[in-house]
Formats: C-alpha cells, sequence, structure tokens
C-alpha cells in the first residue's frame, strides 16, 4: 500500500499522528487493575507445577509418578507419554517442553503435576523419582564445533547436506578433518558478493579480530503464566501472556491434537515480551494437564525457572575482517559467525549474518554464519534475534579503523554508507533507507562535542534491522455514540493500542479519546502473526487504516441513503459526512455522531473491516553515541552520555517511539556491561534469578537522549517503519567503541564486566 | 515464436549449501509459487525448505507467505531464510 501523496508531501498534513496523548493503558497498569497472566483464576482451578532436569545431558531411564498420583489433592501427572509423538517441524518445540528419552539442558521439563494448591504439587514433584544417566554436555559454541564434542543429538544429522559443514568449518578453521560424521553444527548460512581476496588485496588497512558475546535473557518482569480450561468435550480455553495468541492456538492444538476452532486463545495484558513470548513453553502443558484432571489449570513460572527453561538469545564466537584504503573506503568485508542456540537447531545466526554489514555499500563481503547446537535450553527471539551480537563485532572494527586512519568514525561511516539503490551485503538492493541521515544527526546533536575528560571515552556505533509486515486482521466497531471500538489481534507489547488510536482517529477525523482498542481473542477476529519483527505499527496500523477507510466509506453511504443522493457524492472530511460536488445538492455535513445516533434506523451497525499480509516493510537504520567513564581501580563502567538516533519513517506516537529508542539503548547497555549467562563445569545454570543476573536499573543510566528520524517508508500510507527492534542493535559496539577508547584496549569480550575490564588494563601495562 | 525470457533467481544463507554451492538459477514462473515449485524441480535437495522455510526479495522487498506476488524477468529475485524478530 503506498505512501499517501499528503504524507510526501506535506508532513504537517497529520492532526493525530505524531503527537504523544496519554496511553490507553497507563491508568489501569499504574493502580494495579491490568490483569496480566498469573491474574486469572477460574472456579475449580488446580495449581500446576513442573519437574526440572538438574543435568545438562542426562538419558531418562525411567521415571516413576506412581506416589505423586497416589498423594491426596494431586490430580493429574503427566511426562511425555502424555503428549503425542510427531516427526514434522514441530518436534523440537513437543520436546522442548516435555523431555522424551533425554534432558538436554538444566531445567528441561521432564513431568509436570496438578493438585489442589501449591504445596501439595511442590511435595507430589518431589515424590516423582526420574532415573537418570548423565552423559557429556558441551555450553560453549566453540567447544561444540570440535571434532571430540559430545554430541547433542547424535546421529540426528547424519546423512544431510548440513554434515558437510563440519569438515569444511574445521578446514575454517585450520582444524583437522574430522572423521566422525555427527555434528553439532546443524546449518550453514552463505551471503555476500564481490571477492573478497581481491578486494583485501587493494586494502592500505586491514583490521581483523575475534569476538565473544554471551548468551543474554530479554529479562521481561513478568514471568510467563497462564490458565488452561479443557473441556470433558475436548474443547479449550486458555489465557496467556504471549506476543502471539493465535501463534499459541495453532502451535498447542498442532502438539495436543485439537482442532484449531476448539481452542479459543485469550491475551492477557503483558508485562514485557522483546521476542522472549514468541513460543510456547508452559502452554500445551498446562492444556494437557487440564484435559487429564478435568479441572482448569494455572502454571506460572518462577524467576529460576524463566531463566533455566525459557529461551535467552544465543552466545556467539565471530571472527571479522574489514580492510580500507587510505580514504578511508571499504573495499572488502568478511565474517564467520557462530552462534549457539541451544539444544534444538534455530540460533538467529542467519539474521546475524544478513545484518552484519547491511549498514554499508560493500564491493566485496563474504559472510558465513553457523548454527550450533549445544546443552543450553533452546533460545527464543530477543529484539532483532541476533543482529547485536554481529553488530557488536563488525562496528567494533569500524571503530577501530577510524583510529587507525585518523579519521571522525562519523564521518568513515558516512563515507561507506549504504544508501537507495545500495546492493546490501544479504541480496537485495535497498530502496529508500535513512542511514545518512542518522548519521548526519548524530553529528550535530551536542553529545558529539561534548569535551571527554580522564578515563572517558565515546562510542560510535550503526545498526540495521528489516522489519516485517504478515498476516493481520482488523475491526472497528462504530457505538451508538459516535466512538470506536477497534480490535487488534497484536498484542500490545510497546504501545501499539495508542498508535492504532491515533491511526483511526487520523482517518476518521476524530479525537484520540473518541477510540478504544482491545486485544481480540483468537476467536473474535481472522488470524494475526505474532507480535514481533516490529511489524506491529507498520501491518496493525496499516490494517488500522483501511478499516478506517472502510468505515468511513460506509458512514458516506449512509449519509448518501439519507440525502438521497449517490454515494460517490459523499466524502468524508474532519468527522463528517459531505456533499461533494457541484450536482451533489446542498446539505449540512453529517458528522459521525449523527450517523451513529441513527444507524440503527437506516440501515443497521456500521463497522469497518480489513484483513491483508502486508508487505512493504521499511528496514530501519540507528546511529548510537555514547559516552563512558571506566574507573581504573575497579574496571567499573559509568555511562555518562547516551545518544539514540533512528529513522522511523514516521513517528506515530512520538513519546512511545522514544521510549522504544531508550529501551533498546538499556539492555543493551545491559547486555555490554552486565549481563551473561553464567553455566558451571557441570553444565547447569549459575545465576539464574535477579540478583546474579543483573540488569541496568534507572540508576545505572542516564538519561537517553533521542533524536527521530523521519525518512518515509514507501511501503505505508503515513511512511510508517518498525522502531521494536533497531535500537539494541547498536548498544553493544557503541559501547564497546567507547570503553576501548577510555581503557586503550580493544575489547573484544562481552560482557565487559569490572573484572575483564581490570584484566585488560593489567594485559595492557604489562 | 520470441524466446521466453527466464527469471534469474539467487540463492542466499543456508540455501547455497543445500543446493551445492549454487547461487544462481533461471527458472520459470508468473509468481513466488511457480517460481518455487520450478526451483523445487530443478533442485529436489532445496525442495524441503521451499515451502514455509524461505523468504523471498524481489526488487528489494521481502515477502514472507506472498505465493500469488507476481515476478517478471526484470525483477532482482532472490531466495532468504525465513525471517522472525523479536
Amino acid at each position: 500500500m503506498p505512501l499517501d501523496a499528503k504524507t510526501s508531501n506535506d508532513k504537517k498534513a497529520f492532526k493525530s499522528v505524531g503527537t504523544s496523548p496519554i496511553r490507553p493503558d497507563g491508568i489501569d497498569k499504574v493502580t494495579g487493575r491490568a490483569r496480566f497472566g498469573a491474574d486469572m483464576s477460574a472456579p475449580g482451578m488446580l495449581v500446576g507445577r513442573i519437574l526440572r532436569s538438574p543435568h545438562a545431558h542426562a538419558k531418562i531411564k525411567s521415571i516413576d509418578t506412581s506416589k505423586a498420583e497416589a498423594l491426596p489433592g494431586v490430580k493429574a501427572v503427566i511426562t511425555s507419554a502424555d503428549l503425542p509423538k510427531y516427526k514434522d517441524a514441530d518436534e523440537d518445540i513437543l520436546i522442548n517442553i516435555m523431555a522424551r528419552d533425554r534432558a538436554l539442558y538444566d531445567g528441561h521439563t521432564v513431568a509436570a503435576v496438578a493438585a489442589i494448591d501449591a504445596a501439595v504439587a511442590k511435595k507430589a514433584l518431589k515424590l516423582i523419582k526420574v532415573d537418570y544417566e548423565i552423559m557429556p554436555h558441551v555450553t560453549d559454541v566453540d567447544l561444540a564445533m570440535l571434532p571430540n564434542a559430545p554430541l547433542v543429538h547424535p546421529g540426528r544429522y547424519d546423512g544431510m547436506a548440513e554434515n558437510e559443514h563440519l569438515a569444511l568449518a574445521l578446514q575454517e578453521q585450520g582444524k583437522a578433518k574430522s572423521k566422525r560424521k555427527s555434528t553439532n553444527i546443524v546449518s550453514r548460512y552463505d551471503f555476500g558478493h564481490g571477492d573478497v581476496k581481491k578486494g583485501f588485496k587493494q586494502a592500505d588497512v586491514i583490521v581483523e579480530h575475534e569476538f565473544t558475546t554471551e548468551a543474554t535473557h530479554q529479562g521481561y518482569i513478568e514471568p510467563h503464566a497462564c490458565l488452561a480450561n479443557v473441556s470433558s468435550d475436548g474443547s479449550g480455553e486458555l489465557w496467556v501472556c504471549t506476543q502471539g495468541h493465535f501463534m499459541v492456538r495453532d502451535v498447542c492444538a498442532a502438539l495436543l491434537g485439537m482442532d484449531v476452532s476448539s481452542l479459543r486463545v485469550t491475551p492477557s495484558e503483558i508485562g514485557g515480551g522483546f521476542g522472549g513470548k514468541t513460543t510456547v513453553f508452559i502452554e500445551p502443558v498446562a492444556l494437557a494437564l487440564s484435559r487429564k484432571a478435568g479441572r482448569p489449570v494455572k502454571v506460572v513460572m518462577s524467576r529460576e525457572e524463566v531463566f533455566r527453561a525459557t529461551g535467552p538469545t544465543a552466545s556467539s564466537s565471530i571472527k571479522v575482517r574489514l580492510g580500507a584504503k587510505k580514504d578511508g573506503r571499504f573495499v572488502a568485508a568478511e565474517a564467520v559467525l557462530k552462534y549457539q542456540g541451544g539444544a534444538f537447531p534455530g540460533s538467529p545466526v542467519e539474521m546475524g549474518a544478513m545484518t552484519a554489514f547491511a549498514c554499508y555499500d560493500l564491493a566485496n563481503v563474504k559472510i558465513v554464519g553457523y548454527d550450533v547446537v549445544t546443552n543450553r535450553p533452546k533460545q527464543a527471539a530477543y529484539r532483532a534475534p541476533g543482529a547485536p551480537m554481529s553488530a557488536f563485532a563488525v562496528e567494533g572494527c569500524v571503530g577501530e579503523l577510524a583510529e587507525k586512519l585518523g579519521m571522525d568514525p562519523i564521518e568513515l561511516r558516512k563515507k561507506n554508507a549504504a544508501v537507495e539503490g545500495t546492493k546490501s551485503s544479504y541480496g537485495p538492493t535497498f530502496g529508500p533507507i535513512g542511514l545518512v541521515e542518522t548519521l548526519d544527526a548524530a553529528k550535530k546533536h551536542k553529545n558529539y562535542k561534548a569535551k571527554l575528560g580522564k578515563n572517558q571515552g565515546r562510542g560510535v556505533a550503526s545498526g540495521f534491522w528489516f522489519n516485517f509486515g504478515g498476516n493481520t486482521c482488523v475491526n472497528i466497531n462504530l457505538n451508538v455514540d459516535g466512538t470506536l471500538a477497534l480490535a487488534v489481534g497484536t498484542p500490545d507489547i510497546g504501545g501499539s493500542r495508542a498508535s492504532m488510536c491515533l491511526m483511526a482517529a487520523e482517518e476518521l477525523g476524530i479525537p484520540y479519546d473518541d477510540v478504544r482498542a482491545i486485544v481480540a481473542d483468537t476467536s473474535s477476529l481472522g488470524y494475526n502473526d505474532v507480535t514481533d519483527g516490529s511489524r506491529v505499527t507498520f501491518a496493525s496500523g496499516l490494517a488500522t487504516i483501511n478499516a478506517a477507510r472502510d468505515c468511513a466509506a460506509k458512514l458516506c453511504k449512509r449519509a448518501a441513503q439519507i440525502w438521497d443522493i449517490p454515494a460517490d457524492a459523499v466524502k468524508w472530511e474532519n468527522g463528517a459526512a459531505h456533499p461533494a460536488g457541484a450536482n451533489a445538492g446542498d446539505f449540512p455535513p453529517l458528522s459521525i455522531k449523527e450517523l451513529a445516533g441513527q444507524a440503527h434506523s437506516t440501515g443497521g451497525p456500521i463497522a469497518g473491516h480489513y484483513e491483508v499480509n502486508a508487505d512493504g516493510a521499511g528496514p530501519s537504520f540507528a546511529t548510537h553515541v555514547v559516552d563512558v567513564e571506566v574507573d581504573p581501580e575497579t574496571g567499573a563502567t559509568k555511562v555518562l552520555r547516551y545518544l539514540v538516533v533512528q529513522d522511523a519513517g514516521k513517528a506515530v506516537h512520538r513519546a512511545y517511539v522514544e521510549g522504544q529508542f531508550q529501551g533498546g539503548a538499556v539492555q543493551g547497555i545491559g547486555w555490554v556491561l552486565n549481563e551473561e549467562y553464567i553455566y558451571g563445569e557441570d553444565g547447569r545454570l549459575q545465576n539464574a534469578g535477579f540478583l546474579d543476573y543483573r540488569i541496568p536499573v534507572c540508576s545505572d543510566v542516564p538519561m537517553i537522549d533521542t533524536v527521530i528520524v523521519e525518512v518515509p517508508n514507501p511501503g505505508h500510507p503515513y511512511g510508517v517503519r518498525g522502531v521494536g527492534e533497531t535500537s539494541i542493535v547498536p548498544p553493544l559496539a557503541a559501547v564497546a567503541n567507547a570503553v576501548s577508547a577510555a581503557i586503550g584496549v580493544r575489547a573484544t569480550t562481552l560482557p565487559m564486566s569490572p573484572p575483564r575490564i581490570l584484566e585488560a588494563l593489567k594485559s595492557k601495562s604489562a | 515464436m520470441p524466446e521466453q525470457r527466464l527469471l534469474t533467481v539467487k540463492l542466499g544463507g543456508s540455501l547455497v549449501s543445500r543446493a551445492g554451492g549454487r547461487t544462481e538459477f533461471k527458472l520459470e514462473g508468473r509468481n513466488i509459487m511457480e517460481m518455487l515449485r520450478h526451483l523445487g524441480r530443478d533442485c529436489p535437495e532445496l525442495e524441503p525448505m521451499l515451502g514455509n522455510a524461505v523468504s523471498v526479495a524481489v526488487d528489494g522487498q521481502i515477502y514472507r507467505d506472498a505465493l500469488l506476488h507476481p515476478l517478471n524477468p526484470d525483477n532482482e529475485i532472490i531466495l532468504l531464510p525465513r525471517m522472525a524478530g523479536g
């Protein structure tokens, strides 16, 4: 759907869009009235609890549930024997939610109980006897790729084309060719164009480093929670905290052998997701317990369970080589990315590979990515999955290149920046994009001119994210008083209800407060894809705009009937139907309130509707500038100033857009300075709680400054691009570049915690 | 009768190794669905991935689940892994 003429020609044409009204969900959230996943209850409800593996890798020789089942108050116990067996794409999900013959990571579900209260459920878990045979494990991505590494799935990949990757990977690492056919490498990804060898021969300066990043968790404050209620006729209801209730419905129905139409899923308010709630963990288990017990079952994860058994992002090991001429022009770029995504295929290495060099116009570029399995929990999406790690490595090299060439880091990036018409490093040619605009705005900002003191350093980094569209369906119902009930199918994780209300108000020419949005359940709307990929303001917005236009067309038709003139002789403007054209007649406008008030007596209710598989999403770029101070005595890093400049296409709700920018920056600061999954030699997670896994709090960060750049996306009527993910792509690199400048050593290992910084300072002085 | 012009389809990601290192195909097809069908016939190793495991970039725009999107020989067509976000 193309850009509206008014958007491209007159940026001031908007009345509602581009403002920052009060969020519709705000009062409920601050007063505690909002209902999150754990707030739902039902008569006769049972408490569900899950038994998890204490081993990183173990054969499950037997499970004896008899004593638990005999405990008074226990209404159901399930193991993998209570779930269907699959041999298709759903099998990995099925095994992840309930271990079958082997526990594949510390925290892997092996059984679950439903009991009359939490105390009985806890006691029942202790009565389940699991006979384990401990097996060798591996949790590190580089170690998992070695020829003698313990195998996560022995034999599973034998005979597959990907098997050739082991030999190839080992050759590329300069290691001996293995005779073993099985491997933990499950996929290889290749991107690029040109002749990299030839390009590097032309280079005057080459920078090359190896980088590592640790797995981090999205850190959403609300743990996973759901309430399942399966009837004796096989139909079921599920209330759940999720980023995609249609996905939950379809996956659960498939895993449990239910008809899709017999399962209705209602999303709760959501206390953060950031990608981590785009799959299922406890939901099929709760449904299976409810089906067996014949009563509603609520399952709420503890924080420890969230860390051990949901999906953090991947850890990575990355090698980057970048060559440039003396004038700063890049002539060749090469990267090898190795990401482990836990015990199942699907690490986001392909996204890391595609985004790694996307900011730059490169004649010669080669990227190889390896997806590696280890004995860790199956990774889940985390805001721009895979991109922050590769940006950390690439932008680190760009920063060092600027130092070596004596160039301003923003000017170096601008000299090589991708623009409209650039063939991207991952293949497609870019349309209109706004990277250069973000670089220009960053350079003009006061933060970039601030003077630095002793032990302080400045870092710059740019980042890219694709943004998606997808399946979307929206209803708008006109109420009798002229207000609107807007039903969307995409859970609101970042302010989308406010944005949808603004767009509906914009189209119909009515006040923002006259539109109220809800997230409708799976039986009330057509299918909606998950809230992910920064797609909602773009795709649900596009559907909302069209539903509003559909509603306006019906209002015009109703006015035409009342006036007894042709429908095409009526136009919708400023919240009212007006006669249009010389022969339409002279009628006073009929407002939306007047038409709504007489709708029932002039033809019936009025509603707008639109469904679409939205394409035309516009990629977005960001540039971050950060100043830090490192204490050489303690190794602690203080963030002094932080600037986010990002292309939003068109900011619909400006405060929410700024919030997305700030949130990405803060999560990135945590990732680069503190956060990491720490595994012991026994393969068990050692820091499964916020006391030992430290996310940033307000006192850790300064006010994050923001600049919204608006280069309209030609694929949206208002020019909207997604904004939710790009903001987490540059921070790892921006902070790392700042820390490197402050301590005079290139920081290549995350997190840059105080001990690591002290170690770097020590090696420098040595 | 004039010779029919074919689509030029380039591969990226894991499709390259699946196709034995081949990165480009000349294919018939009026839309994405027909193009993928012809690709699966030309390179059976790719066939299992062409259902819902790929995205298709057409002139810089990435499409998921848009099998009926029209194609013509002048399009820049690149097959990419199916992408997901957070």
